[in-house]
């Protein structure tokens, strides 16, 4: 038996994909900006595993020489990326969907079931709710990181007029080096979660579009409760 | 990876009621007329379908989702089987028109804005939000709140960058020719005359619009001691007083390079602030050549860009003087 079921409200729906190609343009402006002073790198010592970025990639994607460019959509696309993120935050905590996505008590157990599951170790099926506990820490981190981002973001723009911030993130430096890596971070979890909602399939990523998800619910269910009562 | 696209029965004709949808008309009829209460838009969606439209409970893909339906327990459509696979076809069609629309608005609009008119290098749009921020920043943001100052142990080596305007130097023809005075009539300062203002040393930060930054120690003169000694004309038109009405002087101040190959802009406010200085001396030493000697504008509040090395004129103005990055697609007011 098949039924639909809601699943994403209409709000969540428009704050998700508008934030997707609004982010988007942040990391690909960010880019720009960092190329003029590109000092990051995964590394110990003289060792370096990788560094951000190689020349090459800089020429595939045509970022170099482009600073005060990347600088004007940065500066403008940030506004649409803190209001959307901010009217997400306030929708979440005021129509309860902050329930879904905040981590509680055994969240952090089931999420490591879930990865389990994930990497096939565990047979175990997956909650049936609408977020699993690695869904929920997944969800609840972007939206710190989120924040983090625009707080380093400030720090950074307005080092002097908000200077107790720029101290409080370790200074001019951290604030920037923490700016990057938390935009990593943004590319980790979109990586990881556009390969996860290819995983789960059409009826899934469907739902984030029209908001309803058919189920199917097995017909036999009722007689083996029963049974499982005896 | 989908379990509803086998059935190849035409929607219109799945979607048809069949009599076994009788049994739940009742739990639909009670969905459904709440459902007419909220909203009452329903009808765009079931238009397509004339005997949808007589079929209640059909799940609609919008409205209502502020009303705070879902609290508590989960929305669920009462439709079966096929009727659901129908139902969400036609859901998931409306739903994709609409995003082939908002992926062609978004295309559309990234490719509108970078095709846009440059002003001064930047798409015109960019300018204008830019300009937005710099008001949203002189509003409410303090302009005379000081930039964090450090601890000797912590000046960093100099770090030379950028030598636009800084070609053929001799040092024995040196002179600041200052325009924009009270008197209306340009005047000259040779280096005597700045160094016998009060001498301040800071040791701040320098921020490159590139992204790093060092911290050095500086020593000249306050740019604020050097217009109250040359006398900037002011809006009022009355005689000057940079101690006591600072805002009363000329909004802007330009500077440039002897040669005239770099220049820059600042607001008065800034070339106010107690920590803008007219500086001759970095680390400890005389400025060297290629870091702006003989005197060059040192100003923690607003990025390198804006701390012109050799400076060759200064001039108080009422409009936006001309600035060298600005005119290249930077931001004018680059503070922090």
């Amino acid at each position: 038996m098949k039924h639909l079921e809601k699943k994403h409200p209409l709000a969540i729906r428009w704050f998700h994909w508008v934030n997707f190609p609004v982010l988007m343009l942040m990391i690909w402006s960010g880019i720009l900006i960092y190329w003029a002073n590109d000092v990051y790198r995964v590394g110990w010592g003289n060792h370096t595993l990788f560094k951000f970025f190689p020349p090459a990639f800089y020429q595939k994607f045509n970022i170099g020489q482009r600073l005060g460019e990347g600088m004007a959509w940065h500066f403008t696309f940030m506004w649409l990326f803190a209001i959307n993120g901010l009217l997400y935050v306030l929708y979440l905590a005021f129509s309860g969907e902050w329930r879904q996505i905040v981590p509680g008590r055994g969240t952090l157990r089931e999420a490591f079931q879930v990865v389990l599951h994930e990497l096939r170790i565990r047979r175990a099926p997956l909650p049936r709710r609408k977020f699993n506990g690695a869904q929920r820490i997944a969800y609840s981190s972007v939206i710190v990181m989120g924040a983090l981002s625009l707080l380093t973001g400030l720090a950074i723009h307005k080092s002097i007029q908000l200077s107790a911030l720029t101290s409080f993130f370790g200074g001019y430096e951290i604030a920037r080096w923490l700016h990057f890596w938390l935009t990593i971070g943004f590319c980790a979890f979109f990586l990881v979660h556009v390969l996860q909602v290819a995983r789960a399939g059409w009826n899934n990523f469907r739902s984030m579009i029209t908001g309803w998800e058919i189920v199917s619910e097995p017909e036999s269910a009722q007689p083996e409760t029963t049974k499982a009562a005896k | 990876m989908t379990n509803e696209t086998h059935n190849d029965i035409a929607p219109e004709i799945s979607a048809a009621p069949k009599p076994s949808d009788a049994q739940n008309a009742d739990a639909q009829n009670v969905e459904t007329q709440n459902a007419d209460a909220r909203d009452d838009t329903r009808d765009d969606e079931t238009r397509s379908d004339e005997k949808y439209a007589q079929k209640p409970g059909a799940p609609r893909s919008e409205g209502g989702y502020f009303s705070g339906e879902e609290k508590g327990e989960k929305a669920k459509s009462e439709l079966s089987g096929d009727d659901a696979e129908a139902q969400m076809r036609r859901m998931s069609r409306r739903s994709f028109l609409w995003s082939i629309v908002a992926v062609g608005g978004t295309v559309g609009g990234v490719k509108w804005l970078s095709s846009r008119r440059l002003d001064s290098g930047v798409p015109w749009p960019f300018r204008r939000v830019l300009q937005t921020n710099e008001d949203i920043a002189r509003e409410i943001l303090a302009p005379r709140r000081l930039a964090p100052t450090f601890a000797r142990s912590q000046i960093d080596p100099i770090r030379t960058n950028g030598l636009i305007g800084l070609d053929d130097w001799d040092a024995s023809e040196w002179i600041l020719n200052v325009e924009g005075l009270a008197s209306g009539e340009t005047r000259q300062l040779v280096m005597k005359e700045i160094k016998a203002l009060p001498r301040i040393e800071m040791i701040t930060e320098l921020k490159c619009i590139e992204g790093w930054s060092v911290v050095n120690h500086w020593a000249g003169a306050r740019f604020s001691d050097f217009a109250a000694l040359v006398g900037p004309a002011t809006q009022s038109g009355q005689s000057p007083d940079v101690k006591r009405k600072p805002d009363d002087v000329l909004e802007y101040v330009g500077l440039e390079t002897p040669d005239g190959g770099y220049y820059v802009g600042l607001d008065t406010a800034t070339a106010l602030h107690p920590q803008t200085l007219l500086c001759y001396e970095m680390n400890g030493a005389p400025l060297l050549p290629e870091n702006g000697a003989p005197l060059r504008l040192v100003t923690p509040l607003k990025y390198g860009i804006k701390n012109i090395k050799r400076i060759g004129t200064i001039r108080f103005a009422p409009q936006r003087p001309a600035d060298y990055w600005a005119e290249q697609g930077y931001d004018w007011y680059a503070g922090h």
